[in-house]
């Protein structure tokens, strides 16, 4: 029998065809499906199925007490934990009018920071793998494990860190951590040096990512970018510049801005704002005011084990916030915080109990990816992967 | 930053018969919209030189089973050149379609259907109004408050089928939803009476 007497085997008329991408494909950062109709080897449409790895985390959150809905943000993009904490934070404490000690803010600076770092190093470095590259990814998986190592001393956890509750961080930084971060920073900048020189000159990795992907200005704020995407289109656009919350006014640093709007923009983008990062996080460490670390409203955050040991009234604030938690004055709060990917925010209802009514999540790979099908019309096959690692896609927010 | 409760007159002033109240809580703008009215605002508040809120940050549906209208559907909006952000909000029945805003803002389209999956909030002229994040030939809606949080049906791999079945969810200890509320300061919505009840359970949720 030949193929054209088979009914069962699929004969394209021409050269069109639908393949299908993932759901488990290394190059799609998680668990993507992708329906790509293709004209030869030219993307036509893309179509992405996502949630695959939704676990209902709003609807989760609306039945557990703010502080034990903190866990859950750092399961959405679990590569950069805190920085999404800090956006659930912020929402609680603007709801609840609460006011953060400077040490606080210091810390989640430096730690968010940290998070940018965390994020941006496991991009580069996968994003040239996307295109080709190993070596940069065990290069840099190097340092992370360093950093990973500086979340697992402050918090007791290397990635679910549960550190920024809503009226500061949970304790005070161990003695001695402030010092070794600080060293870390200069070698570090050295590793990104490194990579640099493997890619930034790269022939194959210029083919790949120059001109691919191109968005401008105009799209980019029509597709309701933010963040890197945003900024690679010229947008001169940072939540920390623009909106600053907590203590980056304090601190000096550059954005960096993209001209072209390019996958390989992106990349020196996110190298550059890696630098200023450690910037941040080096004025952050040299500049740590002391005091406490949390807000002393021992109706939202728990006295210390000291107290507890010896007043009957801190025992009686401890038990009551882990049973039944603070309750949080009714009305609706949008908290976003310039998380490495783009703008995180939060939306919180709350109708005056202890569980938040409504908790909407916006994440921006959610965003991000919904533009995969303008970004994607008219590139080769081979670019859908180089385009998806330069969106920073990670699919614990986009699913949530 | 722009002094807000102008900002807001303004706007009422500029789009007559569609903002019904507008409200300022948190340092946050919120307004409330005519359901018919959502696509014209939207438009104005993007093209509007003093508005160009050229970005849609999100859009989420919100459930209140005990009211009327069941659904709001809030906007979140975000101008880059006059760096402020504002809310938007729709009230809409469980059979009364909002009109869709992709022709407006394209990155809506992914958030109405997301509100459309988790709520059932049926949009008017979307170009595709399908599910996204639940499973494919999910049925019901899992962000309504009437739906339980362990859900209908549960799957698991049947070794005789060799495929994934659902099947209805099986739970060895009933789901305990704890409620320390104390009786004597409970809200007020699980409190009716202001606390005076002692009926059969105290502290717990009726």
């Amino acid at each position: 029998m030949s193929l054209a007497e088979d009914k069962t085997a699929f004969v394209p008329e021409d050269s069109k065809i639908t393949l299908n991408f993932g759901p488990q494909h290394p190059a799609a950062h998680g668990v993507l499906r992708l329906v790509l109709d293709l004209d030869g080897e030219i993307v036509t449409r893309v179509d992405p199925h996502i949630g695959l790895l939704h676990r209902g985390t709003e609807k989760l959150i609306e039945h557990k007490t703010y502080l034990q809905a903190v866990p859950y943000f750092d399961r959405l993009d679990y590569v950069a934990p805190m920085n999404q904490e800090h956006a659930f934070a912020l929402a609680v404490e603007k709801l609840l009018g609460l006011e953060i000690p400077s040490r606080g803010q210091y810390i989640r600076v430096l730690y968010s920071e940290l998070g940018r770092l965390l994020n941006h190093i496991l991009n580069v470095t996968f994003q040239a793998m996307d295109v080709g590259a190993l070596t940069p990814p065990l290069w840099g998986m190097e340092s992370r494990e360093t950093m990973l190592s500086f979340y697992e001393r402050v918090s007791g956890s290397r990635m679910h860190a549960a550190y920024f509750r809503p009226g500061g961080v949970h304790q005070d930084m161990p003695a001695g951590l402030a010092e070794d971060i600080h060293a870390f920073c200069d070698p570090f900048l050295k590793v990104l040096d490194d990579i640099d020189s493997l890619l930034i000159e790269n022939r194959i990795f210029k083919q790949r990512n120059v001109d691919i992907g191109v968005i401008n200005r105009a799209d980019a704020e029509m597709w309701g970018f933010s963040g890197v995407m945003l900024r690679s289109a010229g947008v001169a656009w940072d939540l920390r510049r623009a909106q600053p919350y907590e203590c980056y006014n304090d601190f000096d640093f550059q954005i960096p801005i993209g001209r072209n709007g390019d996958c390989y923009d992106r990349y020196v983008m996110r190298m550059e704002e890696m630098r200023q990062s450690v910037k941040i996080m080096k004025q952050c460490i040299e500049k740590m005011p002391s005091g406490p670390v949390s807000s002393m409203d021992n109706k939202v955050v728990p006295p210390s084990r000291a107290q507890m040991k010896t007043s009957m009234e801190a025992l009686i604030h401890h038990f009551k916030l882990y049973t039944e938690g603070y309750r949080v004055p009714e009305g609706e709060a949008y908290a976003a915080v310039e998380a490495p990917k783009g703008e995180f925010g939060v939306y919180l209802v709350s109708d005056g109990s202890n569980k938040p009514y409504r908790c909407k999540i916006r994440a921006p790979s959610f965003v991000h990816l919904q533009a995969m099908d303008y970004m994607n019309k008219g590139h080769m096959l081979a670019d859908v992967s180089a385009v998806l690692g330069s969106l920073d896609i990670v699919f614990g927010e986009v699913d949530r | 930053m722009t002094d807000l409760a102008a900002f807001a007159t303004e706007l009422s002033a500029a789009l007559p018969g569609a903002i019904r109240t507008h409200a300022l809580s948190n340092g946050e703008l919120t307004i409330d919209v005519e359901i018919g009215e959502i696509v014209r605002t939207m438009s104005f508040l993007r093209d509007d030189p003093h508005c160009e809120f050229k970005i849609l940050v999100d859009i989420c549906g919100v459930d209140w089973p005990k009211r009327e209208k069941r659904f709001d559907v809030v906007y979140h909006l975000l101008s880059l050149t006059r760096n402020i952000r504002l809310r938007a909000r729709v009230a809409t029945g469980e059979d009364e379609a909002v009109p869709s805003v992709v022709a407006v803002y394209p990155a809506a389209n992914w958030f109405e259907r997301e509100a459309f999956d988790m709520y059932g909030i049926p949009f008017a002229d979307h170009p595709d109004l399908r599910r996204i994040l639940t499973d494919y030939g999910f049925s019901g809606y899992p962000l309504r408050k009437d739906f339980p949080l362990t859900g209908f049906v549960e799957v698991r791999y049947d070794d005789e089928l060799k495929r994934v079945v659902y099947q209805p969810v099986q739970l060895v200890q009933e789901f305990r939803d704890f409620d320390f509320m104390s009786p004597w300061e409970g809200a007020p919505h699980i409190m009716p009476d202001g606390g005076k009840a002692a009926s059969g359970n105290p502290g717990k949720k009726s």
